[in-house]
């Protein structure tokens, strides 16, 4: 059974998502996509649990042996992943099923479903194909339903933030092409694996670089490396905030996973930084990433576009941890895949509460909300203290092996580059806490009234979860590790 | 037993918190629930002390967070002190508080009071951590958790001093403190506090001194300049606040984690023999000086106090930095002797405040005359915080001058310690003799309603009027004797008993605290 699990896992919610079409009515739709996540979910941690003690599955597709056929290959790293993006998926869709509270019409709710069911089993794709090519499939399946999850945010302007989306995501998708297409013209294989032992013998020509070239572009367009990140601050914000807390908590997390596999599976990292010295250009674009975006987020005004250019600096975090090419920086950038999912998915969602009952994210109109949503607002705060990296909370987690990766190698000053920039992180989050908390209630505020229930338990679900995982490290921590390691070969 | 005491002690704090939120609508429920979470506490934290005397030293290790980082508690006699002081004047403190609170009308007493509650449950973590980690951890619950309290106003003012204190308090500890705590990591692979300290024999050259400088100005806590000004801004806080967190708990958190990083993580001895603390020394007497030099300039009165605080914990760090055996005793006893005297201070200094709306040391004159029990119990604390007997300052002064003795390089700090002792007597004792010497000023007041609304812009707080009549002040003995209400007058009489007794029991103290530098119990 369990040698199946990876072509169910990508099956299942391939084969729900037109049932969602069926079934229509919307309150059936949101139980039946609640439950195939919560499936999902299970068979992702059952393969975790798997190849945290049996080593990697390998699953051949239609019985085609690979390299000929596609290989489904699940190691450490690949079923994190997997749990990553349905663990986010599993707390987010039973967030007010069926209701208004989704900040969708009615009558399209069930395409929502549809489109989400979509979009996981292209990211779920993404984690655990062993395939070039089969990448590339899932990055298009993925992305054109984001598109669509985008789109449906209320407003215009939802449309024009889907449609840049959808162009830089284009362009994105068709340079992860191009570069596959040139690694086969050079190794006539389309299987990771097999790709990256014949891409041994020809790693000094010109069409390896420049394979490699297309490849990480294409991969920091989709994941928003800056200054590749100008698409994600309008797609964020427009977009409902659940489908703006599902994307943040893995669309850029599974692009993240692919950068590494093409660093350290296909090229190997010997050539990526032996030979190319990758991380001269991705260790200064990652610490601009991670002043840039806090900076800029100090200065929004919306809430939803502040925690959008906060995930800019966050993403800074994971790949300043894969520039620092050693087992402690990677096991923070993957723990920090994790951890922000967590925090940023909670935050959106703790967004979602407050403008379904104020209708507006505009910070200003949050005046004096702590007294009026003070579990809301609560969980904000924790979020925020879990942005900024407060012991306790699961951002200290990443932050711990980050710095531990920079004093390792002697590098003190990255160190303090590092915790510099999670004190931009309290200027972001006190903006919003100070507003809430200390200024005195707007009538917009003054005349509302606590999120209801449903709205409130799968925020704290999320948002009780980084505290959980701020102190008990053993399936993050650990689990990052060992991935971590298996990931650079080390096992 | 020592151990289950330890784990009552840590989650009674946090275990009323829930209670009091379902009392809310209840105040003296509410409050009630407090003063039995705060008495319960201590007498937890009391019932350790004799297993810890023999010897004991219990250890509780919840989980490991990570690989050779536990979140464990570990009590020695040094947390064990500041844990004493901590859950010792919650209690007084609460009484304190709610005359204060009610008096002068204060909003959202339920967050102010649970706050409270989840300061006292992280200064009781700090006290009783076992590694840099666990300290770290609750250092920060402290810094947040008292946020809402220093902005309790919700005003313009308080808003700029919550940026302030939390500006200044988490950059020194995210910058520096966290970068030396995961330093050390990285040097030594444990975070443990162990006798004999964790670094000796892995470090030499001036990673030393520059690892103990991350330390000292990391813990912003300790108000080490040019890292102080929080705690003057801290002030617009109401004056509970001031009193138990800015002059007990928070600064204490401090210069404690000073005090143990030097002792359990560096070592006496790798500090006295490489002099890896001879630029904090100097560093430290520098803030003694110039903060006890500007309270004598100061005319608000919890300004003043909150120098005279600066310089104070500066003599706990300097102590520490001196690393001989009798300085390092006599700055830990000083974080008792300090937080008594300067906990009497600020109530007196409240009291001022809600009963005749004096927030100036000026207005003063005459008070004592009005209120001789508070200003008599003003005059033994202030003795306590010069180093005069009867006060329990005087001893722990001792020690510490008796540690700059072992070698001549460090005989300028026994005339620095004594140089500030004058400088106390140039900033307290004026407020003492305006009290009882100069006649009241008679020139604008009938009452002191009226006062009040006159210089009503020159308070360091927002003051709404009195709501409850009854807590104006009451006690008339004859015409001219009008104490303030009795339950700030008790806990005010009741701290000042507690420097006398902290004199004539310092020997114990001593004895109580030589083990933690290597000495026989």
């Amino acid at each position: 059974m369990n040698a199946h699990l990876p072509a169910i896992q990508v099956v299942l919610p391939l084969l729900a998502a037109p049932v969602c079409v069926l079934l229509q009515n919307r309150k059936v739709v949101g139980v039946w996509a609640t439950l195939v996540a919560w499936a999902s979910f299970a068979i992702a941690i059952t393969m975790l649990v798997h190849t945290m003690e049996h080593g990697t599955i390998s699953y051949a597709l239609g019985g085609w042996e690979s390299p000929l056929g596609i290989e489904l290959r699940v190691d450490v790293a690949n079923a994190f992943l997997a749990t990553i993006v349905t663990g986010i998926a599993s707390m987010v869709l039973p967030y007010g099923p069926g209701s208004a509270t989704l900040a969708i019409p009615e009558d399209k709710q069930y395409l929502f479903y549809t489109a989400f069911l979509l979009c996981m089993t292209g990211l779920l794709g993404m984690s655990v194909t062993g395939d070039a090519f089969n990448v590339f499939v899932f990055v298009e399946i993925t992305s054109l339903s984001s598109y669509t999850l985008i789109a449906l945010g209320k407003g215009r302007r939802a449309l024009t933030a889907a449609f840049s989306y959808l162009v830089m995501g284009t362009i994105g998708g068709t340079f992860i092409l191009l570069a596959i297409g040139l690694c086969y013209q050079m190794t006539g294989t389309l299987n990771m694996a097999d790709m990256a032992l014949r891409l041994q013998p020809v790693m000094g020509t010109r069409t390896v670089l420049v394979a490699f070239g297309f490849f990480v572009v294409g991969a920091s367009i989709k994941l928003a490396v800056f200054p590749l990140h100008q698409w994600m601050p309008n797609a964020y914000t427009h977009a409902p905030s659940v489908v703006s807390a599902f994307l943040s908590a893995t669309a850029t997390k599974v692009s993240y996973f692919v950068l590494v596999r093409v660093v350290f599976t296909i090229f190997g990292a010997a050539y990526v930084f032996g030979t190319v010295h990758f991380e001269w250009l991705l260790m200064p674009l990652s610490i601009a990433a991670m002043f840039v975006g806090s900076i800029a987020a100090m200065y929004q005004t919306h809430i939803k576009r502040l925690l959008a250019y906060s995930s800019m600096a966050q993403i800074g975090y994971m790949t300043l941890g894969l520039s620092m090419n050693s087992v402690e920086g990677l096991t923070g950038g993957l723990v920090h895949l994790f951890n922000h999912g967590l925090m940023k998915g909670g935050l959106f969602l703790v967004v979602a509460n407050i403008t379904f009952r104020l209708n507006s994210s505009k910070i200003e109109d949050m005046a004096g909300l702590a007294r009026k949503m003070p579990w809301t607002s609560l969980a904000f705060a924790i979020g925020g203290l879990s942005l900024i990296g407060v012991p306790g909370t699961a951002g200290f987690i990443s932050k711990w092996y980050l710095v531990q990766g920079a004093l390792v190698k002697g590098q003190v000053w990255l160190a303090l580059l590092i915790l510099m920039s999670s004190l931009l992180a309290v200027g972001y989050v006190w903006k919003v806490i100070e507003v809430m908390l200390l200024k005195p209630p707007t009538d917009r505020v003054e005349n509302t009234k606590p999120a209801p229930l449903s709205m409130i338990w799968p925020v704290w679900v999320m948002i009780g979860s980084t505290v959980v995982f701020g102190l008990w490290t053993t399936w993050t921590g650990t689990v990052a590790e060992v991935a971590a390691e298996t990931l650079m070969g080390l096992r | 037993m020592t151990a289950t005491l330890m784990m009552a002690a840590f989650f009674i704090p946090i275990g009323v918190v829930p209670l009091m939120w379902a009392a809310r609508k209840v105040p003296d429920l509410r409050d009630g629930l407090m003063v039995v979470a705060g008495l319960l506490t201590f007498a937890c934290v009391v019932g350790m002390v004799p297993a810890v005397a023999a010897g004991a030293r219990p250890e509780v290790v919840f989980f490991h967070v990570f690989d050779g980082v536990p979140l464990a508690f570990k009590l020695e006699p040094l947390g064990l002190v500041y844990a004493l002081v901590a859950s010792g004047l919650w209690v007084p403190t609460s009484l304190y508080a709610f005359g204060y609170m009610r008096g002068h009308g204060e909003t959202n007493q339920t967050r102010f009071f649970i706050c409270f509650a989840l300061a006292i449950f992280a200064a009781l973590g700090i006290a009783m951590s076992a590694n840099l980690f666990t300290l770290f951890t609750f250092y920060e619950v402290l810094t947040f958790s008292t946020y809402p309290l220093v902005t309790h106003a919700g005003n313009e003012d308080a808003k700029r001093a919550g940026r302030i204190y939390l500006g200044i308090l988490v950059t020194t500890s995210v910058t520096m403190l966290l970068l030396a705590v995961m330093w050390t990591f990285v040097i030594a692979g444990t975070l443990d506090f162990t006798v004999g300290g964790i670094l000796a024999g892995k470090v030499d050259g001036p990673v030393i001194p520059i690892l103990l400088g991350l330390f000292a100005f990391g813990a912003g806590k300790a108000a080490l300049m040019p890292f102080h000004r929080w705690l003057p801004n801290a002030m617009v806080a109401p004056t509970p606040v001031s009193a138990l967190l800015h002059a007990v708990a928070v600064v204490k958190a401090g210069v404690f984690t000073i005090l143990k990083v030097v002792i359990y993580i560096f070592g006496l001895d790798l500090l006295y023999t490489t002099g890896g603390s001879d630029i904090l020394k100097w560093v430290a007497a520098g803030t003694i000086l110039i903060s006890s030099i500007v309270a004598l300039r100061l005319d608000n009165f919890k300004a003043r106090l909150a120098y005279s605080t600066i310089s104070q914990l500066a003599y706990i760090v300097l102590g520490a930095m001196l690393v001989t055996p009798d300085a390092v005793v006599g700055a830990s006893m000083h974080i008792a002797m300090h937080a008594m005297g300067k906990i009497t201070l600020f109530f007196v200094a409240g009291a001022c405040l809600v009963s005749v709306h004096k927030s100036k040391v000026s207005e003063l004159n005459g008070l004592g005359r009005k209120m001789p029990v508070m200003f008599g119990a003003f005059t033994v604390a202030a003795f306590s915080i010069i180093g005069l007997p009867p006060g329990g300052g005087s001893w722990s002064k001792w020690f510490m001058a008796l540690g700059s003795t072992t070698q001549p390089s460090d005989y300028p700090f026994v005339f620095v310690y004594m140089l500030s002792s004058l400088l106390a007597i140039g900033y307290l004792m004026p407020i003492v003799a305006r009290a009882f010497f100069l006649p009241e000023k008679v020139d604008h007041g009938h009452d002191a309603h009226h006062d009040a609304h006159h210089d009503e812009g020159h308070h360091a707080e927002v003051e709404p009027s009195i709501e409850d009549p009854s807590l104006v002040p009451i006690l008339p003995i004859g015409e001219s004797i009008r104490e303030t209400h009795l339950l700030m007058l008790g806990p005010i009489v009741l701290t000042a008993a507690g420097c006398v007794a902290l004199f004539l029991l310092a020997p114990q103290l001593e004895a109580f605290l030589r083990p933690i530098v290597g000495g026989a119990p």
